[in-house]
């Protein structure tokens, strides 16, 4: 099949001013999600880094430069995303360049997310091109800013179907200088996620609580003294059992958790569940103890199920929501929302691409 | 100021309206007399007022949702009302319009430590959140000044800030759910108690979206533990770019302070001269405060004082004891205050690049010297969110005028430096018609479509946000 390609804003306005067939928009088309058969349409060629002021924690970038781009200028600098967005290649099986676009478009966000905010918490502002073909500017590159409405956290997470993004900028964090995780093996969901609501109940600062594997972890990042004292701090409330990993090992456990490795290369389905995080082993039980990763102190729930299997339904009573990320499956990708929701947001689809040419039909 | 003529068929079915809200609301939830619609008749910026054609004061999401339904059906504007602290006339009603209040809305409604959260209605007070909560040692961490009084609701709308969002967020990073009610009387919840939308993320657009989508009537919040402890140095400077490379220098240093606070000559001067703070008259005064335990706080002060001593201060201070942090943090917090004795004032919210500091002051300086009215400057240097003081004096001809045409000038300044009209006030009618010096057309029709799907007939505070131009087509419609 075709692609269509642009390397700039003006052209991609041109071709979505005439344009009148669906397009499924892609960035590094890493992260599934956009099947159908529309003709894709390739941003990968909006690239390059418009501005970056470190003393001033800002990054603004074109929508197409890869992610490892972006981490390699940041990390120059001793600065990162600290939103942790994930790579999704082995989870989904796919190969390219994960774009910044991308991860902005699905709002990826990690394991820090339970502390510092997701993807669209960090995304100061967007430029983009609307269902009509007109340049849209929304936000800026200023930390705080609430002039008009802020269309910033509409585009993150809208997966392309408002619009195509050209540019977005961040507020960027420095790197701590050294990071610990608590371990321990051998516990089950419940009393895992006992143990990082402990955790995260403490004024210790903790960035990453997951269970994986078995095992419950719980993340300190900062000045070396600091990560010290709160990582014995947290041992002595947490009792005996817990074992410490640090620096190198500790990154290399939440890399894994991030990326979801452990479903990696396996069959069956892949759901993304966002519940409540106390509901995340109540949701597993309901389901009947699948094999899970959960993420953000139990609240963000990793789930490989085979073909078929009723995810909405379990999930009913706690209230969140199920997205299928990977596998197929006859239920609907996203979960459907409340009648007036829906309502809301279809009315906003129409106003934002009246055309439908974006991406058409993979939220609804 | 301009505002819409009022709507004569409105006006003239007064009784009418007044009667159909009754007759679904609560006898005392209706409030129509002219000396007590008084008391609703502006916010904050009280320089502009107009007395509404009624009140209601609902007490649940129910009766809300009644009263915006009678609206809905009469074609009778509505301006929802927190606190009426707004600053920039977002609470402000028109002659034809019903005040919604949500002051009797003030329930705890759930309190979660497990899972970090509590769900509250949406009259209750900012500061009462948190006082809700920190006797079990959490606290919700947006905390704008006026937090004593303004309410959840007002938050959400306008996004606000605080001291502490250098580190915390504002109000948008730390709302996990609503319970809305649309103009039409649907009832609508938006989040929850998961992190994230699992569709488009309408709560992300619905905060900051200054009551003009929807009536907000509950509000589920992040809580946190509270930090072992904080303490704030003072850094005094005699030139206010040394200042701002300090500021820069720590950010680059990797050290994330809860709040840098700065504050220029103009101001020290009126605070010492209000509150005795003791400090240092010089050009730039920088709080610098961080969190944690002894062992933290101690490492990361270190790292900020040998920043500090490099760009050679004119005086360093470190709080020895609660004392010495009280008194540091006393001048700032009389800011206002102090300003206030001096004469009038106008406080703008524009937010700049961090490293456009030193030049937009300079050029502030030379503006308030050709227009002949004095400026002082406090504000959060971490994040670049300015607030230019101007002040004026209410009783002389023209001085409003100059004060608010220098305040524009500064604003446009802002804007052209790659920063923003506002940072945490909102637009309302102060800054409404400066929109287009930020946005383009496009930029603001597509905002304005979005106010189409949620409220088609621009009943919700119709007149703020949008330039009156831009918006008139769609009011009338
Ligand atoms: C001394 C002082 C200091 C201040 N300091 C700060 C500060 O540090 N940071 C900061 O950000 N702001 C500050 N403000 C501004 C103001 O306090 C905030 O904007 C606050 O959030 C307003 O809350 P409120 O309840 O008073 O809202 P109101 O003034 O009643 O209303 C504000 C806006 O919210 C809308 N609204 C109210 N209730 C609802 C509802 N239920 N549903 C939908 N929309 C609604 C109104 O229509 C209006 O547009 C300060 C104000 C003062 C007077």
């Amino acid at each position: 099949m075709n692609m269509e390609q642009v390397t700039d804003e003006a052209g991609l306005a041109a071709l979505i001013a005439s344009r009148e067939a669906p397009l499924r928009i892609v960035g590094g088309g890493t992260r599934g999600m956009v099947a159908g058969n529309a003709e894709p349409l390739s941003v990968a060629g909006l690239t390059g880094v418009t501005l970056y002021e470190p003393g001033a924690m800002t990054l603004v970038v074109r929508a197409g430069t890869a992610l490892a781009e972006v981490e390699r200028v940041l990390d120059a600098e001793g600065q990162r995303l600290a939103f942790e967005p994930a790579d999704w290649r082995g989870l989904l099986g796919t190969s390219g360049a994960p774009t910044i676009g991308g991860v902005v478009a699905g709002n990826i966000s990690g394991p820090r997310r339970v502390a510092v905010g997701a993807c669209r918490d960090f995304l100061l502002g967007v430029r983009f091109v609307d269902g009509r073909g007109r340049v849209i500017k929304n936000g800026g590159r200023v930390m705080k800013n609430v002039t008009g409405y802020d269309l910033v956290k509409l585009m993150a997470g809208s997966w392309g179907t408002l619009g195509v993004l050209t540019e977005v900028s961040f507020k960027v964090l420095a790197k701590p200088a050294t990071e610990a995780t608590l371990i321990r093996r051998g516990v089950t969901a419940a009393e895992g996620v006992a143990a990082l609501t402990v955790g995260l109940g403490t004024p210790y600062d903790v960035t990453g609580a997951a269970w994986s594997g078995g095992a419950a972890l719980l993340r300190i990042e900062g000045m070396a003294g600091s990560v010290t004292y709160r990582r014995d701090a947290l041992a002595r409330l947490l009792g005996a059992g817990w074992d410490a990993a640090e620096g190198a090992d500790s990154a290399a456990l939440w890399r894994d958790v991030r990326d979801v490795t452990p479903f990696a290369g396996r069959a069956g389905v892949v759901w993304r569940v966002s519940v409540k995080p106390t509901d995340g082993p109540r949701v597993l039980a309901a389901l009947g103890d699948p094999e899970a990763v959960l993420d953000w102190g139990g609240g963000l729930c990793w789930l490989l199920m085979p073909e078929g299997a009723d995810v909405r339904a379990a999930l009913a009573p706690f209230g969140g929501h199920a997205t299928r990320i990977r596998g197929h499956d006859p239920a609907p990708v996203f979960q459907p929302e409340p009648a007036p929701v829906a309502a809301l947001s279809a009315r906003l689809r129409a106003e934002f691409d009246p055309k439908g040419l974006f991406n058409p039909g993979l939220m609804t | 100021m301009q505002m819409p003529e009022p709507n004569p068929a409105i006006l003239a079915r007064k009784a009418e309206i007044v009667a159909a809200l009754r007759a679904v609301l609560p006898g005392d939830a209706v409030i129509d007399a002219v000396s007590e619609t008084r008391a609703y008749e502006c916010d904050a910026l009280a320089a502009y007022r107009c007395a509404p054609l009624a009140v209601v004061l609902p007490s649940s999401t129910e009766e809300v949702a009644a009263a915006l339904r009678v609206c809905h059906a009469m074609g009778v504007p509505v301006v929802p009302r927190g606190s009426g602290t707004s600053l920039a006339g977002g609470a402000m009603p028109s002659a034809d319009a019903v005040v919604l209040g949500v002051a009797r809305m003030a329930e705890v409604l759930e309190v979660d430590y497990a899972n970090r959260l509590i769900r509250v209605q949406a009259g209750r007070t900012n500061l009462s959140v948190t006082g809700a909560v920190e006797s079990d040692g959490f606290f919700y961490a947006p905390d704008p000044s006026s937090q004593l009084a303004c309410a959840i609701a007002g938050n959400v709308a306008m996004n606000s800030g605080g001291a502490h969002c250098l580190k915390y967020g504002v109000t948008t990073n730390n709302l996990l759910g609503v319970r809305m009610v649309l103009m039409d009387g649907t009832i609508v919840d938006l989040g929850g108690g998961h992190l994230d939308a699992g569709g488009l993320d309408l709560l992300g657009v619905v905060c900051g979206s200054e009551g003009q989508l929807g009536v907000v009537t509950e509000a589920t919040l992040r809580i946190l533990p509270k930090p072992e402890g904080a303490r704030p140095v003072l850094m005094g400077f005699d030139r206010s770019e040394v200042a701002g490379e300090c500021v820069s220098a720590i950010i680059k240093a990797g050290i994330l302070p809860v709040a840098i606070e700065f504050m220029d000559r103009p101001c020290i001067r009126a605070t010492e001269a209000f509150a005795k703070a003791g400090y240092p008259d010089c050009e730039a005064l920088l709080i610098v405060e961080v969190e944690g335990s002894e062992t933290e706080i101690a490492e990361q002060l270190a790292v900020i004082m040998a920043i500090a001593r490099a760009h050679n201060p004119v005086e360093l201070r470190e709080a020895a004891d609660e004392g010495q942090a009280k008194r540091i943090w006393l001048g700032r917090k009389s800011a206002f205050g102090a300003m206030g004795q001096i004469n009038d004032y106008m406080c703008l919210d524009g937010t700049i690049p961090v490293s456009q500091l030193s030049y937009v002051l300079k050029r502030i300086g030379e503006m308030s010297r050709a227009v002949g009215l004095d400026v002082g400057n406090v504000f959060h240097a971490g994040d670049g969110n300015m607030h230019p003081l101007i002040l004026y004096n209410a009783n002389t001809p023209g001085d409003l005028e100059r004060c608010e045409a220098l305040g524009a000038d500064i604003l446009k300044l802002c804007v052209e430096v790659g920063g923003c009209l506002t940072g945490e006030h909102g637009v309302g009618i102060e800054k409404r018609d400066l929109m287009g010096v930020q946005f383009a057309p496009d930029d603001l029709d597509i905002q304005m479509a979005v106010k189409d799907v949620f409220d088609p007939a621009w009943l919700l505070n119709p007149a703020k946000v949008f330039p009156l131009a831009s918006s008139a087509a769609r009011r009338a419609a």
